[in-house]
């Protein structure tokens, strides 16, 4: 059963189009890479995704919820639906521990000793467990990526999106956090991703989809698709793309 | 003729607890109102943003005392008698509302747009972002100029008394025709004031720097 399924999706920034009819479906528990140039149009599909933003027509549903912009409804969704982002966006006068249990309890009536286990359960998914009462500002990028991913993970998400968080890190930072997402794939979780850690599409990502001109140019599964790729705008781009084109 | 003694100074400190406590009615309830104004002004409906912008806006533009000319002599010709201390209240309560409005909007804008596209994605109400996420951050860079617009308006309660409302600077005026021992009497009128804001302009330098210092907690 498909988890996300977009369909047709346009998308204008004023007179520029941003996204020329993208369509993509993803089944439950599955794990796709997007990957393109920037402007290409993927960070954009993937915030159109959770209602960041918004699309002039087309359709999308995820976890059973169709994306439109009533408040209420949104809500709904972004319960089911995870985001982390580039730059963290930890809450910074919060600590660890209550950046990940707000939420939880105030929309969706988790008890305070409740949504602490469960702050801890996810801490140390994340393995930060000895952070709990630290505030964002005295963690590294890494471990605040880390706490991000598990401050979203604390809503019980079905499907988890990702952009680009690994892009804002020093490198020697990005392995920490691509390590957790390789834990969460395996463990079964849906999850999209925009990336340029072509390396981690390639090994983790069960489908790969390629992103040119607002368009999906190409896709198919990862290996396949680093290896033999179809046409010369990926095949320029895979190899260009490993050394840090953005 | 009288001469500057102790009855005349008590008479001069129980005024400067009038200034004070005109300055902390106007500062509390201009707050609330400013508050107020400053989320209705970032509101997502057009008519609350217009209506807010429109009052800030005017009470800009119009000198504190013609408001206070307007709610003592202006109703009182209409039949509507305000005791001085009520219009001076209401008229200094609608000037800080205007400006504080306008200081916490430009605090509220100044948290990061990601922090509320976190919480919107944590699936937030937009009050329940307001309140613990965006005010919290915004309460912080918001201190230094609220004190600091505080101790200006200590100042400026004194044009209440044109309407025959005796704070600290009518006070001194008054012993002033009594006396004229203006020197000390003046001296000490601007020490009391100095006694009220240097404590306050040492907090507001302080909180500026603790912000600094520690930019979230």
């Amino acid at each position: 059963m498909p988890a996300v399924v977009i369909d047709d999706v346009h998308k204008k920034f004023g007179n520029l189009e941003v996204l020329k009819g993208v369509s993509l479906s993803v089944d439950t528990g599955q794990v796709v890479a997007i990957i393109g140039r920037s402007g290409s149009g993927k960070s954009t599909l993937l915030r159109c995704i959770n209602g960041l933003e918004v699309f002039q027509s087309g359709q999308i549903e995820v976890a059973g919820h169709k994306v439109d912009q009533d408040p209420k409804r949104l809500r709904e969704l972004r319960k089911d639906v995870g985001i982390v982002f580039q730059s963290y966006n930890l809450f910074p006068h919060l600590t660890v521990g209550q950046n990940i249990m707000l939420s939880p309890r105030i929309t969706q009536g988790v008890s305070d000793s409740e949504a602490n286990t469960l702050a801890r359960d996810v801490l140390s998914q994340v393995g930060l467990s000895e952070k709990f009462d630290s505030y964002p500002d005295n963690l590294s990028g890494g471990q605040q990526q880390r706490v991000a991913i598990a401050r979203s993970l604390a809503m019980r998400p079905k499907v988890m999106l990702f952009d680009e968080v690994t892009s804002a890190l020093d490198p020697e930072l990005t392995g920490e956090v691509l390590l957790v997402m390789e834990k969460l794939a395996k463990g079964g979780m849906t999850m999209l991703l925009v990336t340029h850690e072509m390396n981690f599409a390639r090994t983790v990502a069960d489908t790969t989809v390629f992103m040119h001109q607002g368009k999906i140019w190409e896709s198919g599964p990862s290996k396949q698709l680093f290896s033999a790729p179809e046409t010369t705008e990926l095949r320029n781009f895979v190899t260009a793309g490993v050394s840090g084109v953005h | 003729m009288q001469t500057f003694g102790w009855p005349e100074v008590l008479f001069i400190l129980r005024s400067a607890g009038w200034t004070i406590a005109l300055t902390a009615i106007a500062f509390v309830i201009g707050g609330i109102f400013g508050g107020i104004f400053a989320i209705m002004r970032l509101s997502r409906v057009k008519f609350l943003r217009r209506f807010a912008a429109g009052y800030i806006l005017v009470i800009q533009s119009i000198p504190v005392l013609m408001v206070l000319f307007m709610s003592y002599y202006g109703l009182s010709a209409m039949g509507i008698e305000l005791p001085p201390f009520l219009a001076a209240s209401a008229s200094l309560a609608i000037y800080v509302s205007a400006y504080l409005a306008e200081i916490w909007r430009g605090c509220i804008e100044s948290v990061p747009r990601q922090q509320w596209e976190a919480s919107a994605s944590l699936a937030m109400t937009p009050g329940q972002q307001y309140r613990y996420i965006i005010l919290p951050q915004a309460l912080r860079i918001s201190l230094p100029p609220t004190v600091g617009f505080l101790v200006q308006l200590v100042k400026n309660t004194s044009i209440v008394q044109v309407v025959g409302f005796v704070d600290l600077m009518r006070a001194g005026m008054l012993v002033n025709n009594a006396t004229y021992q203006a020197f000390q009497i003046f001296t000490l009128v601007a020490a009391i004031y100095f006694a009220i804001c240097f404590p306050l302009s040492r907090l507001s330098r302080h909180l500026e720097k603790v912000m600094n210092a520690s930019r979230s907690h």
